[in-house]
């Protein structure tokens, strides 16, 4: 099947809609995408205590991200070796065993099978070393963030990451210890939108002035001055902004900070007694990273797809947001704030408040991309009629020159989903 | 409404008016009508699913205003353009089980039941069930909303999708 049509000569790129319906193709992504690339996980910070544990699904895969006796990370399918059943069933805790309900096997948190009933009736061959928990083929890190990979011969997660992690460092720079922190509390919710649409939205800042016209009213209210638009070609934002393509199918938009960050650009939103704090926040930043990564840090914002689906935006608070199909007309999204791990109590409550006035399914925006995911998919019904979508936005242009308003970095990410879907064949 | 003087101790008959009349606001759409009932110090707070207990300075919630939010919120989810909710869903929700859990001065805790059934065009119901817990106010025009804490007992919101009206 033919997904798409990147005619470079006459500046046309077109998508073909069936990769957004099709059950069989999302059955080949599950073969060719997800179990091919580094999946995200979780943050080291979500477990930081020996015998701390998550239980989530990645990749459609029960898993436990756990932290072992020694305090290093690891990860297991929640599997019992004997019957399959589920293992560990709390969302998150801390465990010495891991038990299963059925028989009563019971593993260690190193996955080493602690205890059978009734070993004796097993024959002499049986070994017990043979039947310890299972981990997915790949588990590596990149600065806290975890990532699995379940084709054995993946690539190492460095190179695989390539340039997005310069995006993760500028996002941990704002951390003056170097590390962030997952905060207490996750949004999950269903999106009835095939995922690869996630994906584009993350980054789709063509859509912000239309699809969240009441939100830039909030701001206004608010009394945060939002600049008109220059009428130069094509902008459509208040500030110039561009789509990077990082290697590998990753991506981030940079742009210019327009709406206020909690580190460090205050608006009249976070209020007049927030000032200092975050004038302080930026002081140390100048001090610690120099004036122009300072600038980079404080007053630019950014949403980094790292191939396939784990995004991470930083504007108006940072976010990381995950999402797997459940079906190919539907995905599950888990949504998590992220901040420095050593902020104050005042800022980490005005970073929260921040995040709420835009992300989440309770925010000011995301539910009205919620509403146009669905929308598109509900159009997508006409998708035998109607083949192709269009993404020739900017096409032509120099990379350089590429805005976050334009579709190159949606282009970036089809291309890359495109090569895997084919080479894998 | 009842009447309910500040000196008065707050009966379950007259919380549950208050709160019947709350939910038909609500159901109806008249959330100008609905901002009257609240304190100019009033919060709106839905904990996320996985941390019902949690407070919005720590924890990650999925609304935590102030009553300036909250008029933010009325105003953005009556615009044309709040694209999730226009058209408007249609909201049906039955409040029970009220129980006036205790009252100092003239701040009364009360605790109630909800179901609240939302529609949408093209899609099965969707149905959003959980616990309200109100500080109300009782002033001399009546009742007021101090704070109101809705923890939706489902693991996580999942096939709810947004909360992108005032559940």
């Amino acid at each position: 099947m033919q997904y798409i049509i990147d005619d470079v000569e006459n500046q046309r790129f077109l998508l073909h809609r069936g990769a957004l319906v099709s059950p069989s193709v999302l059955a080949e992504e599950m073969e060719k995408i997800f179990a091919k690339c580094w999946i995200y996980v979780g943050h080291a910070s979500e477990i930081p205590n020996p015998g701390d544990f998550v239980t989530r699904k990645v990749a459609g895969r029960p898993v436990i991200f756990v932290r072992n006796e020694q305090g290093k990370i690891d990860c297991f399918f929640n599997t019992c070796r004997h019957r399959a059943a589920i293992v560990e069933t709390k969302r998150e805790g801390n465990a010495r065993r891991f038990f299963c309900v059925y028989h009563g096997w019971s593993y260690g948190i190193d996955g080493k099978l602690a205890r059978i009933p009734g070993e004796e009736a097993y024959a002499a061959s049986f070994d017990r070393n043979e039947y310890g928990l299972k981990r997915p083929p790949l588990l590596d890190h990149y600065r806290d963030f975890w990532f699995l990979c379940l084709d054995p011969n993946g690539p190492p997660l460095r190179d695989y990451l390539a340039r997005a992690v310069e995006y993760i460092d500028l996002v941990i720079d704002q951390s003056p210890s170097g590390v962030m922190q997952v905060i207490s509390g996750t949004q999950e919710y269903d999106v009835a939108a095939n995922w690869k649409l996630m994906v584009e939205n993350s980054v789709d800042d063509y859509h912000l002035p239309t699809t969240h016209s009441t939100w830039l009213r909030f701001m206004a209210n608010s009394g945060v001055t939002i600049e008109r638009t220059p009428r130069e070609s094509g902008q459509v934002l208040p500030t110039k902004g561009y789509a990077i393509s990082l290697g590998n199918g990753h991506f981030t938009t940079d742009n210019v900070n327009f709406r206020g960050r909690p580190v460090a650009h205050w608006i009249p939103l976070y209020g007049e007694e927030a000032r200092e704090e975050i004038a302080e926040i930026r002081r140390e930043l100048e001090e610690r990273l120099g004036p122009e990564r300072a600038e980079r840090v404080a007053n630019t914002n950014r949403n980094l797809v790292i191939f396939p689906n784990l995004v991470i935006n930083d504007g108006s608070s940072v976010t990381i947001r995950t999402f797997f199909p459940e079906g190919p007309e539907r995905m599950h999204v888990t949504a998590w704030a992220l901040g420095p791990a050593d902020e104050s109590e005042s800022a980490r409550a005005r970073r929260l408040d921040a995040f709420l006035t835009f992300y989440g399914p309770g925010g000011f925006a995301t539910p009205d991309d919620v509403e146009a995911l669905e929308l598109v998919q509900q159009g997508l019904a006409n998708w035998r009629s109607d083949e192709w979508s269009e993404m020739s936005r900017g096409m032509g242009k120099p990379e350089s020159d590429q805005l976050n308003s334009d579709e190159h970095h949606l282009r970036t990410f089809w291309r890359h989903w495109n090569k895997l879907m084919q080479e894998n064949a | 409404m009842s009447q309910t003087t500040a000196v008065g101790r707050l009966t379950r008959a007259e919380a549950e008016d208050f709160l019947y009349y709350e939910a038909a606001l609500l159901d109806e759409w008249r959330l100008k009508e609905w901002l009257e009932l609240l304190t100019p110090d009033a919060r709106y707070l839905i904990p996320p699913n996985d941390k019902p207990d949690g407070e919005p300075h720590n924890t990650l919630f999925i609304i935590a205003d102030d009553a300036e939010r909250i008029r933010q919120r009325v105003i953005r989810i009556l615009d044309p353009n709040c694209h999730a909710e226009a058209p408007k869903s249609r909201l049906r929700r039955c409040i029970s089980n009220v129980r006036v859990l205790g009252q100092e001065g003239d701040l009364a805790t009360v605790a109630a039941n909800f179901v609240c059934y939302r529609f949408r065009r093209y899609e099965r119901v969707r149905e959003y069930v959980g616990g309200l817990t109100y500080q109300l106010r009782l002033t001399p025009e009546g009742l007021r909303i101090r704070e109101r804490r809705v923890v939706i007992d489902a693991h996580e919101l999942g096939s709810l999708g947004s909360v992108s009206f005032i559940l």
